[in-house]
């Protein structure tokens, strides 16, 4: 085994224990940092095959947002403490849905690439961005338009009364003008 | 540095010095708040330790060492004690991608950039781990506005560091000096604001630390943490402004560059010179603005430094364009 794949077995090993802890994690809390440390493993990962760019963009946007606010809607509602219950059949369930997902994944993997090892040659930064602003701008400019549509669907079910109705006395930057009037809601 | 040395005695010297860098570099930087924040204020700061009160943070480092390390017992024992070295090590990770010259850089990655902006952004998760480890619900609030706050600035600072890195056409921080001339200083002022105004921000530094408001919730995540723990996170805070001090010299005042060219170690002087200006400025800050409230501190980085972040991005590319 070269340097390389002692360094990928490594990272691997660490990313699929820590995925492990985070799934079998009593306290939803530890399960968010344990996939920190997956997430952050498989940074490793793809650092270890070459791919710089991907990597970092991993680092920044998953562990550094992502994470971040899972955290913070953890800590919102409370629920990072209490203890996650869970009975033998569901955790059989995920078990086989897990299992499954696997085999399915690895199995294509196998099929298409036939198990021959292929050299590392991660892309460079400007063979990336010559992808996705070149050959692939349009289902990246759709993507990009589909999680706008996404935010701003968001914000509205957000805004909205739970009545149904959208009265303007109603929304949170607003009542102090209305209550001067003396309308009372 | 000469490069004939063997790989791995060049690779254990470089984190020698990283390591040495990253150990004084952000004392240097308290003793200066000291004297700065003491004479700004018409006041001396401290006299005792030392000659002009120089000792003084080594005194204070003595006395971190000498307190009992406490663990409250409602905290999350492994999450409490592990949050000041995840607040303190990504701080270590981006000080060895960041470029003194051509030649000093700890660790000369094609995308130190990006290398040095993913690495900061995960410092986030040790104050979030403390303000949910501490089992106080003055470091859970404080640790709930560190991470809104983080979240909310990462965006402008990423975008403002992105306006300059497309004006050089490069994610490496030596490439993005090597493409900077004077001129860069009005065309990409915009971006310094933002960048500026965000890294103070992400520091959770005054007039932006509503996470630690001390006459609010005593200092938020940190309320619980004594002795050394407590001392790595001041650290953490300290080798963070000096990171974020010299990324903003290197993409937005030209680095190295000066007059008399970049020989020996003049250029690694220029840098620190510039960087230690930033460093300045972000302590004026401290001393010339009050706090700002949690609502406005959100309004700020949505309404005005977001958009602010994405017309420098347009100018940049318009510019780009043009030039090219």
């Amino acid at each position: 085994m070269s340097g390389p794949d002692v360094l990928f077995l490594a990272v691997g090993l660490v990313t699929a224990g820590a995925g492990l802890l985070a799934v079998t994690s009593r306290q939803v809390l530890h399960a968010a940092l344990w996939l920190v440390v997956a997430l952050g493993g498989l940074a490793g990962c793809y650092l270890v095959l070459g791919a710089e760019l991907v990597a970092l963009v991993q680092l920044l946007v998953y562990v550094g947002a992502v994470v971040v606010l899972v955290l913070f809607a953890l800590m919102l509602t409370r629920t990072g403490g209490v203890p996650v219950v869970t009975s033998v059949a569901q955790r059989g369930a995920s078990a086989l849905v897990g299992a499954g997902t696997t085999i399915l994944l690895g199995g294509s993997l196998l099929a298409t690439l036939g198990g021959d090892p292929v050299p590392i040659a991660g892309p460079s930064s400007t063979d990336v961005a010559t992808g996705i602003f070149g050959t692939y701008v349009w289902p990246f400019e759709l993507l990009s338009a589909l999680l706008l549509l996404a935010l701003v669907a968001a914000v509205a079910v957000a805004r909205a009364p739970v009545g149904g109705k959208d009265r303007a006395a109603h929304r949170p930057d607003e009542p102090p003008a209305a209550a001067e009037h003396g309308e009372t809601p | 540095m000469p490069s004939d040395l063997p790989l791995l005695l060049e690779v254990v010297l470089k984190a020698v010095v990283v390591m040495a860098a990253f150990l004084t570099l952000p004392l240097a930087l308290g003793q200066l708040e000291h004297k700065v924040m003491g004479h700004m204020q018409g006041r001396l700061g401290p006299m005792e330790a030392g000659p002009h009160g120089i000792l003084q943070l080594v005194a204070d480092g003595i006395k971190f060492v000498q307190k009992e390390d406490v663990t409250p017992a409602a905290a999350d024992r492994p999450v409490f004690r592990l949050a000041p070295g995840v607040a303190l090590v990504p701080y270590l990770v981006a000080l060895a991608a960041i470029p003194f010259s051509a030649a000093w850089v700890g660790a000369d990655v094609p995308a130190s950039l990006l290398f040095v902006l993913a690495a900061t952004s995960v410092g986030v998760i040790g104050t979030l781990m403390a303000g949910w480890g501490s089992g106080n619900k003055y470091s859970l609030i404080g640790g709930m506005r560190a991470g809104a706050q983080l979240v909310s600035y990462e965006l402008p600072l990423v975008l403002s560091a992105a306006s300059v890195a497309l004006a050089a056409g490069t994610l490496s921080l030596t490439g993005i000096v090597q493409a900077w001339s004077w001129w860069w200083l009005l065309w990409q002022a915009p971006a310094a604001v933002v960048f500026l105004a965000a890294s103070v921000a992400e520091l959770q530094r005054t007039p932006f630390d509503a996470p630690i408001a001390d006459a609010e919730i005593v200092f938020g995540p940190l309320t619980e943490y004594t002795g050394l723990r407590f001392a790595f996170f001041l650290l953490a805070e300290y080798a963070g402004m000096v990171v974020m001090a010299l990324l903003f010299a290197v993409l937005f005042l030209g680095g190295w560059r000066g007059p008399w060219g970049d020989v020996g170690a003049v250029g690694a002087l220029w840098t620190l010179l510039k960087a230690t200006l930033v460093g300045v400025l972000f302590l004026w800050l401290r001393v010339a603005w009050p706090r700002v409230r949690e609502d406005q501190l959100q309004r700020f980085a949505w309404l005005v430094l977001l958009p602010l972040a994405l017309l420098q991005l347009a100018v940049t590319a318009v510019g780009v364009v043009v030039l090219s």
